[in-house]
């Protein structure tokens, strides 16, 4: 959006934008754009009046008192209590590295004998670059429990979250 | 003097063996943790228990703070998860803006302070009433922001959300702390702007 469109209604997404401007998040462009809307628009100047009241208003709002015993009450509990040992201190990332490989050997394992159960015709001429004709694969033998839908909806399913979380970190370092 | 020390110092000389050097940060953070707390728990009392057991975890934990955060992040995560845990064990009522009750509720909290508030017509009260109004997430927030020092990078840390989430969370409490002044502080608001 630009300053030249000052006709349009102030919607919800320019409140946004004000609210950035003034907590110091627009990009100098933006800043630039927005300061210029300010001098030109007395409908985002009142906005932002609006917006900078509420902001003042709650830096100025002060924070609770507890009671005058607060301190020597919880002094008194700790004194009884030891600090626990960091977590990193008694976690042995050999012991997770070694549950990771055992249900990789599983997901490894049960795709191997999925392959060993296929019906392979490997007589068959070599015209295709793939040495398989997948037409005369027999899935069904795959796909011919529940369970084993089950495992592989939820692997799909924890595959698709890791390319999400994969895919959101990639965005992130590319926006920032 | 100890007090001149700064947060990762202190907990140095607390794994160290210092216990009162704890002291230091419960002065330094109670105000913080007990507003926060306030914003959860609707009673001074469930409050300050809870901000006690607040810093008792905290204590227990004291190892486990790489210092990779702020002191007062890796605090605030444990507030909110404390927090979370209270009101889950004693089944409070949470103020949620979704629920007609909670209307009729801040209307009576609103009417028994409308009172309170014309004595002492200043503006710091008016906004400490109207962050009451809010749900517990909206004040929480707001408080995270304006009063506990937090980036939205961290506050997005300290709830387990995105910081571009923390940021539309933070937007929409703050249009709905101008809505709740406007609709229970009208008077007071032109008075005091």
């Amino acid at each position: 959006m630009s300053i030249h469109q000052t006709n349009s209604p102030f919607g919800e997404g320019d409140e946004q934008r004000l609210w950035d401007y003034i907590d110091g998040l627009s990009s100098p462009s933006e800043k630039t754009v927005i300061e210029q809307l300010l001098e030109a628009n007395a409908e985002w100047k009142a906005k932002y009046h609006e917006l900078l009241d509420v902001h003042q208003l709650m830096q100025s709002s002060e924070l609770e008192q507890p009671s005058m015993r607060f301190t020597k009450n919880v002094m008194d509990e700790i004194a009884r209590l030891q600090i626990a040992p960091a977590t990193r201190s008694y976690i042995n990332n050999n012991i997770i590295r070694g549950i990771g490989l055992f249900f990789i050997s599983i997901i490894i394992g049960f795709i191997i004998y999925g392959i060993g159960q296929l019906d392979l015709d490997w007589s068959s001429s070599g015209k295709s670059v793939i040495p398989v004709d997948l037409s005369k694969v027999n899935y069904s033998r795959f796909f011919n429990n529940t369970w084993v839908n089950a495992f592989m909806i939820v692997n799909i399913v924890a595959g698709l979250f890791l390319l999400d979380r994969f895919l959101a970190n990639k965005r992130k370092k590319f926006t920032e | 003097m100890l007090t001149g020390l700064n947060d990762n110092e202190i907990i140095s000389k607390v794994l160290g063996g210092d216990q009162q050097a704890y002291a230091l940060l419960v002065d330094r953070y109670q105000r913080y943790v007990f507003t926060l707390t306030l914003r959860f728990v609707k009673t001074r009392e469930d409050a300050e228990e809870v901000a006690q057991d607040v810093f008792i975890k905290v204590y227990r934990s004291l190892a486990d703070f790489r210092g990779a955060s702020k002191f007062s992040t890796w605090l605030y995560t444990i507030v909110n998860t404390t927090c979370i845990t209270f009101l889950r064990k004693k089944k409070l009522e949470t103020h949620s803006l979704d629920n007609e009750k909670v209307f009729e509720a801040a209307d009576s909290i609103d009417s028994g302070m409308r009172a309170n508030l014309v004595e002492q017509k200043s503006r710091v009260a008016m906004v400490n009433k109207a962050i009451q109004l809010l749900n517990t997430d909206d004040a929480e927030i707001l408080t995270l922001f304006y009063k506990g020092e937090q980036t939205l990078d961290e506050i997005a840390a300290i709830l387990a959300i995105e910081p571009n989430t923390a940021k539309v969370r933070l937007h929409r409490a703050r249009t709905r702390l101008k809505d709740k002044m406007e609709i229970h502080f009208a008077e007071e608001v032109k008075d005091i702007l």
